[in-house]
């Protein structure tokens, strides 16, 4: 086995120092009655070609071309850069920094995770990752009702929210809460006068999307004031982190709590995970906020260094009183998030956001012009829902392209929806292709 | 120096690694570091649409670098990091192991790196042909009847795992019970996440031996504790070898047993968790799968349930009709989703590629060579450092810092000089049960060589904690910076960086 570096007469040597003569004795604390009979009935092992071709089978099966669609996983550029450094081995075989010494590289990364968080979310302070949007949903809704100290037990969410995070929450806060699903209006967006009759006194947090599933932006300071007048928290949900590159940050418009997903910054769909799930808020919530925080300070000499930092919230120290059980984040994921954020900078980030809004909007105008009319009259990013042929999946197929989701499985009312997304990776003749196809 | 504390271990140096500044500081505006399409689509103004109050421009403080720069910034924080790829790393309960390169290049190939959550079942059978295939074989090697691939992490599977148990007996006797019994050796997240869903965390006293006690455990057990927590080996090391006997005891008073998959790499294919009685267990993939820890996840926590248990797994499951896969999202009484879409499929590529090439044999192989190594480097450690308990170990081996009481020197002290030596430090201060622990897990990957240079730094250090106190509490004198105040991180948060960024570089 190469990956194991012990020869035989090795092993015997090393038995021999234990004190024993077989492998099989190593396992002598184990009583017989647990052990396993006979041998494991999985396949016999692969060398590495053949593995290789297996696989290489196995992912052949899936399209190679760009899909319009987006629904929480978006299809983006990564530069090549961003994995050949992922692919340091310094970074991607490197465990959690307890020893922050050794663990510079990782901890920086963090460090300017974080505030790449606070800088697009408008929020002071940010945590080093999350597992995905959804579950950061979640954790969004219980810190709401930790910060009521558990006086407020009521979650409302958008039902433009993600289908999916709506789904998450009601896991998380299945035991104990009551959540409320608000409608949204002939413009995709979330119907205030019926969120005004729903938050009350027991409302601990508003969750809604921006943009939305729809792809619609959401009046993000109309529904932070509801919300504040009940005295409760707005959580806004982001699924698509490079809208943030165009759109005023959440914090600018009154949300107390912005979570999400950067997957679109520097990685890859992957089939739905793993992606990067980011939670920021203000500073006054420090210490009811969820999952690893890095900070900066000094070494023995003065200089500068970063740590993780207010573990007291955290499972291994306070166990069941923990603000969450969360024990890791999405390093790696932040990390190519951070690094394609640097990449891309102050200018490239706007000018890609814009790109993408352009694109979209070309291919709204277009599609408008064949009879697939915008669903909701909302203002719109990169996404949007437009009503479309009853085939149009089969029609976007036998054109050679990807995407365009059914939403009726999600809002049965909405018979004819297609959800459409378009980046930078669909240019003017994808676009036209994909007009075509549903003309 | 003296070379009598360094004695031939590959110590650690300094020559050309950098202190970096923040990206933030390395802005130079007017620079740019990607190349972007250009629109080919009329150059529409987003104002015609969107309300001015919602949109901003090129965010402030964003900073402003060519790839260049931005390659050689990460490139130089990476080498102040120490990696498994570039020395021991024996951190217990972390499973430590080299991560397969040839696993790296499957999670990279396009068919997978870009397949999008949802395309078509049609479009995706290749995906989920290798989701049915890891499902199958988890549950194989844990013995169980079912796995659902969903749950981000470990806690999470834990997570998955009690709501599941939760699920069970609300549905068997109508309501959810309202305990949890848990070692003391215990991960944090055990409690952590039994208290999320509402259970009374109730601790359980581990023996002299580090086990836990049938009678213990029948003491504690009755109608209203819904499940026992176990991780086996435990977090010391020890299997529970009275396992089955306490799996019975929970079960005669309806109760249901919870295995923590974390040390799974003990007993690949010498034990299985379903065959002692316990009936949902979560994966660690990057620990036991080699899937790359990546400086703190993504984890992926894989959740393997009994036949009892399978109906109210996370859904939706993989199944296969005929030559078909699909997922099957009709499970009546799953717990529902956890997280957006199927779980971290990346890391599942990985966990797959990496049994695929070991095999039966290489599984079994596995466990054995992990063992042995724990088990050789114990024999070298135990001369002069106090094993926490007696009774034999498997994959992992606790020490503590007792021996050094009159010196003044502790474990952090020991763990900041391993690293002068080029050596990670073990987990230390875990578990919670032994004062001073330190937490070894040299994992099937390291030669015996390495083992010995190890136990070598460990006794020049010893020897040094006796001759020079004082000089070893200054250590690590070698890394890019200097032992770290935490105390001033946490007593002054700094959580970003601002242009007022005042801590000298």
């Amino acid at each position: 086995m190469r990956y194991h570096p012990h020869t035989p007469e090795e092993i015997q040597e090393m038995l021999q120092k234990i004190g024993v003569s077989r492998v099989e004795a190593l396992f002598s604390p184990i009583p017989d009655a647990c052990k396993l009979a006979g041998p494991l009935k999985v396949p016999e092992a692969l060398d590495e070609r053949s593995l290789m071709d297996h696989l290489e089978e196995l992912a052949a099966k899936q399209p190679r071309v760009p899909p319009f669609l987006g629904a929480g996983a978006y299809p983006h550029h990564v530069p090549p850069s961003v994995d050949q450094l992922l692919l340091r081995s310094e970074l991607y075989t490197a465990y959690t920094p307890y020893q922050p010494e050794v663990s510079q590289g990782t901890l920086q990364i963090t460090f300017e995770f974080q505030t790449y968080v606070s800088l697009l979310t408008g929020l002071e302070i940010a945590n080093a990752s999350m597992y995905d949007g959804a579950s950061a949903a979640a954790e969004a809704a219980l810190m709401a009702v930790r910060v009521s100290r558990g006086q407020r037990t009521k979650i409302v969410l958008s039902r433009a929210l993600h289908p999916e995070y709506r789904d998450v929450v009601r896991t998380y806060l299945a035991e104990g809460f009551s959540v409320e699903e608000v409608g949204f209006g002939p413009d995709g967006r979330i119907d205030l006068e019926a969120l005004r009759a729903a938050v009350d006194e027991k409302t601990a947090a508003v969750l809604v999307g921006y943009p939305n599933f729809f792809g619609v932006i959401e009046d993000l300071r109309a529904v932070s004031e509801v919300a504040r007048e009940k005295g409760a928290l707005t959580v806004s949900c982001t699924t698509e982190g490079l809208a943030l590159g165009l759109l005023q940050g959440p914090g600018a418009l009154g949300a107390e709590i912005a979570v999400g997903e950067l997957q679109s910054f520097g990685n890859g769909m992957n089939f739905g995970g793993p992606g990067v799930g980011f939670f920021a808020t203000r500073e006054a919530y420090l210490r009811q906020l969820p999952g690893r925080i890095c900070g900066a300070t000094v070494d023995r000499s003065g200089r500068r260094g970063f740590v993780l930092t207010l573990s007291t919230r955290e499972q291994h120290i306070r166990r069941e009183r923990a603000t969450s059980n969360i024990c890791t984040n999405h390093g790696l994921n932040a990390a190519a998030a951070t690094i394609h954020l640097s990449l891309l900078g102050r200018e490239g980030l706007h000018a890609l956001a814009l790109l993408n809004y352009r694109r979209a909007r070309y291919a709204r105008e277009r599609l408008a012009e064949v009879g697939c009319k915008p669903l909701f009259s909302g203002p719109v990013f990169n996404e949007f829902a437009v009503r479309a042929p009853k085939d149009a999946p089969r029609r976007i197929r036998d054109a050679g392209l990807a995407g365009g989701l059914q939403i009726d499985c999600y809002y049965p009312e909405l018979e004819d929806g297609l959800l459409l997304c378009v980046t930078e990776l669909h240019d003017k003749t994808r676009i036209d292709a994909l007009v075509q196809a549903l003309a | 120096m003296s070379q009598e504390f360094f004695p031939k271990t590959s110590p650690g140096t300094r020559g050309l690694v950098y202190r970096e500044p923040l990206v933030f500081e390395r802005s130079v505006p007017g620079r740019i570091g990607a190349s972007l399409p250009s629109a080919g689509v009329p150059e529409t103004d987003p104002t015609d649409e969107i309300p001015a109050e919602l949109l901003r421009g090129p965010i402030e403080h964003f900073p402003s670098l060519s790839e260049n720069e931005v390659v050689r910034h990460y490139v130089r924080l990476s080498q102040t990091n120490h990696s498994i790829d570039s020395g021991f790393y024996p951190l217990g309960s972390c499973t430590m192991k080299f991560n397969p390169k040839v696993n790296e290049w499957a999670a990279r190939l396009p068919g997978f790196a870009d397949a999008h959550p949802y395309l078509p079942q049609e479009q995706l059978q290749g995906v989920l042909e290798l989701m049915w295939r890891l499902q199958n074989l988890l549950s194989e090697i844990g013995g169980f009847a079912a796995t659902s691939l969903q749950p981000a992490a470990g806690a999470q599977g834990e997570m998955a795992g009690l709501m599941m148990i939760r699920a069970y007996h609300l549905d068997k006797q109508g309501s959810p019970r309202k305990k949890v019994l848990i070692p003391d050796s215990a991960h944090g997240t055990n409690p952590a996440s039994a208290a999320l869903l509402g259970y009374q965390a109730v601790e359980l006293k581990s023996n002299a031996q580090g086990m836990l006690e049938p009678e213990v455990v029948a003491r504690a057990m009755d109608e209203d504790v819904a499940a026992l927590m176990v991780t086996n080996p435990n977090t010391l090391g020890i299997f529970e070898t009275h396992i089955k006997e306490i799996a019975e005891i929970v079960h005669a008073k309806g109760g249901l047993v919870y295995g923590d998959g974390a040390n799974m790499n003990a007993i690949l294919g010498v034990a299985r968790p379903g065959d002692m009685g316990i009936d949902v267990m979560h994966y660690n993939l990057h620990k036991t799968f080699s899937t790359p820890h990546g400086g703190g996840g993504p984890g992926s926590g894989p959740v393997s349930v009994s036949a009892a248990l399978e109906p109210f797994l996370p859904r939706p499951v993989v199944v296969k009709d005929g030559d078909t896969f699909r997922f099957d999202f009709d499970r009546p009484k799953s717990i529902g989703k956890l997280r957006t879409f199927w779980g971290n499929f990346g890391m599942m590529v990985r966990a797959y590629t990496y049994i695929r090439e070991l095999g039966r044999e290489g599984l079994r192989a596995t466990a054995e060579r992990a063992v042995l190594n724990a088990q050789y480097l114990r024999k070298l450690l135990e001369p002069d450092w106090h094993v926490a308990y007696e009774n034999p170990s498997l994959h992992e081996v606790v020490f503590t810092d007792k021996n050094l009481k009159e010196t003044g020197v502790t474990t952090m002290d020991v763990a900041k000089a391993l690293i002068d030596h080029g050596f990670h430090p073990p987990t230390v201060y875990f578990p919670l049960i032994v004062a001073g622990a330190l937490m070894i897990e040299p994992t099937e990957s390291e030669s015996k060589e390495t083992l010995e240079h190890f136990a070598a730094a460990m006794r020049a250090i010893l020897k040094r904690a006796k001759a020079d106190p004082e000089g070893l509490k200054r250590a690590p004198e070698k890394p890019v910076v200097e032992r770290l105040d935490e105390a001033r991180a946490a007593r002054r948060p700094i959580l970003r960086w601002t242009p007022d960024f005042e801590i000298p570089f």
